[in-house]
């Protein structure tokens, strides 16, 4: 029982991940009609149309128009998303967090996270996902196609995992082992452009993770988690929530502070950057 | 003044700049999405290029059917027959969008198309597969479709080799027009019959029903997409028995002389001068 509370969100995290590909394979396999399609574009019980929003954004930097239905979809997912905030989609919904999450916890295992310096010499700035989502953009406006689609191991993998892998195993490998040997959150943290753009959409919304100082106690337990401790800045020094999109919301710090000086809050961005003007 | 920019260079001179730094910082940025972005594209590029792949009913031309498909796979999971293919890693097609291969599962042409029908983004745009019924009602009509264009080996097909085989014909779902039988005199026997079956581009819907049937070994007739399965004549060539096409040059300008600098001169001049 203790673990299962300690592991709470990490356990709902996996029961939602996993319970949306179950549906969409359902949906493929046995007709089923939760959900069908898959993440870049699916029906929810047959009469909701949604879409992958930076998908739609790359079509449209293509020049091309999609069906006002599909652009519904995308807005619905992209409010969602905005509203409750940070990288909802990263840590509760994308099948990749699962394979770089096992990468990370492999890291741990052998001493090697975010309190220790890095193992390789390799180093690239966490602001890199933001030059891919650029890139994203400039290429599918280049090449007439929307350009990370077209590489995505997050596709890949849901596509794979619902329709067939083919040699996508071979993609889903080479990151793993990017993330487990050459960085740490190699693809999440810094690559993915999907995350840079749900960082930049989740930028406002309401769920944020808040730190209590007076309940730290400096055992650093927060950041070894957190696949984004930038995040955290305020650990240890005041109270504060997190005002960085790039959190996931995974709630990871939450369960592993056994002295509970993190938690949810809803806070608005304006109020939570009062909060640490404050101090 | 080049020289003494390499000096304080080389003399390990602290004074990089926050400016500096920073300028080098986004240049170091620039160049290695540059990299990136060139590696990207000629992946993209490599792939994009594969040139037979048949899609479903309904599809838009293809360069906008790579923009506008997503690769949710919708219209594979609404095929009855399941015969859409969502092309995988490895498939050597554009990664995640639907295709046909013919001769291991065709289209069965479904009457109301479920495949188009479901299309989230207009990638398969239904209304290119609609025409208006008896009542004028426009309505969804599989035979419009043009997912590819049949084409028949000669050589292989053994109904030219004069052996009554019908196969293809009996299969085509718009027998009599997009696959007519032709009687042709066999000029090796002098005494028997061809049962040749010739396709009609003007009635082929590509359903690949006539590749699934075929019963040679590899399939004698396939279905290949109609831009390289078609030619094109030129403008200037006019089909005279086509009261259409003879019209055009009524609304003709009339002659066209093209002047180079070679026609001016008098062709015994240029022919015995210049030579070829």
């Amino acid at each position: 029982m203790g673990w299962l509370f300690s592991n709470r969100y990490l356990v709902l995290r996996r029961l939602v991940q996993v319970s949306i590909l179950l549906f969409f394979i359902a949906g493929n396999a046995l007709g089923w009609k939760v959900l069908r399609g898959n993440l870049s574009s699916s029906r929810l019980l047959d009469a909701v149309t949604l879409a992958d929003p930076f998908a739609l954004l790359q079509i449209f930097a293509t020049g091309t128009m999609v069906s006002v239905e599909a652009m519904l979809g995308g807005g619905i997912v992209l409010v969602l998303f905005a509203v409750i905030g940070g990288r909802v989609f990263c840590g509760w919904v994308c099948p990749v967090n699962m394979v770089t999450d096992l990468a990370g916890s492999l890291r741990r295992a052998v001493g090697d996270d975010h309190s220790s310096p890095a193992l390789s010499g390799f180093q690239i700035s966490r602001n890199a996902r933001y030059w891919v989502l650029g890139l994203s953009l400039v290429l599918s406006a280049l090449l007439g196609v929307a350009a990370f689609e077209w590489i995505s191991p997050i596709s890949m993998l849901h596509r794979g995992v619902i329709f067939g892998m083919g040699l996508g195993w071979t993609a889903v490998l080479a990151l793993f082992l990017f993330d487990l040997v050459v960085l740490r959150q190699g693809f999440c943290g810094h690559l993915c452009p999907l995350g840079a753009f749900y960082a930049l959409a989740g930028a406002y919304g309401f769920l944020r993770v808040r730190h209590l100082k007076d309940h730290c106690t400096l055992c650093g337990e927060c950041l070894k988690h957190c696949p984004e401790p930038q995040v955290l800045p305020m650990v240890g020094k005041h109270n504060g929530s997190v005002l960085s999109g790039e959190c996931t919301n995974c709630g990871r710090c939450i369960e592993v502070c056994a002295e509970r000086a993190m938690r949810f809050g809803a806070v608005s961005r304006a109020k939570a950057r009062q909060d640490h003007e404050g101090g | 003044m080049r020289n003494e920019k390499r000096h304080s260079l080389e003399g390990g001179n602290p004074a990089l700049t926050e400016r500096r730094s920073f300028l080098l910082g986004l240049a170091r940025s620039a160049g290695a999405a540059a990299v990136g972005g060139l590696v990207w594209a000629g992946f993209i590029d490599g792939k994009k290029a594969y040139p037979t792949v048949l899609r479903p009913p309904g599809a838009v031309e293809e360069a906008r059917f790579l923009a506008k498909c997503t690769k949710c796979g919708l219209c594979a999971e609404a095929c009855p027959y399941d015969a859409l293919i969502m092309a995988k890693p490895g498939d050597g097609r554009p990664v995640g969008t639907p295709y046909f291969l013919m001769r291991e599962d065709p289209c069965r042409m479904c009457q109301d198309i479920p495949c188009a029908a479901e299309c989230p983004t207009g990638a398969l745009a239904p209304a290119l597969v609609s025409g208006p019924d008896d009542a004028g009602i426009q309505r969804l009509d599989i035979n419009l479709a043009r997912i590819g264009l049949a084409v028949i080996d000669r050589e292989t097909c053994i109904a030219y080799w004069g052996i009554q085989c019908e196969a293809c014909y009996r299969a085509c779902p718009v027998i009599d027009r997009a696959i007519t039988v032709e009687h042709l005199k066999n000029d090796r026997t002098g005494k028997h019959a061809i049962l040749g079956p010739v396709v009609h581009s003007e009635h082929c819907t590509g359903c690949g029903l006539c590749e699934h049937a075929c019963v040679t070994r590899k399939a004698s007739i396939f279905v290949l997409p109609r831009e390289l399965a078609l030619g094109e004549p030129s403008e200037h060539y006019v089909r005279g028995w086509d009261a259409a096409d003879e019209k055009r040059i009524e609304d003709a300008a009339g002659d066209v002389t093209t002047t180079t600098p070679r026609s001016k001169k008098d062709p015994l001049e240029y022919l015995n001068q210049e030579g070829f």
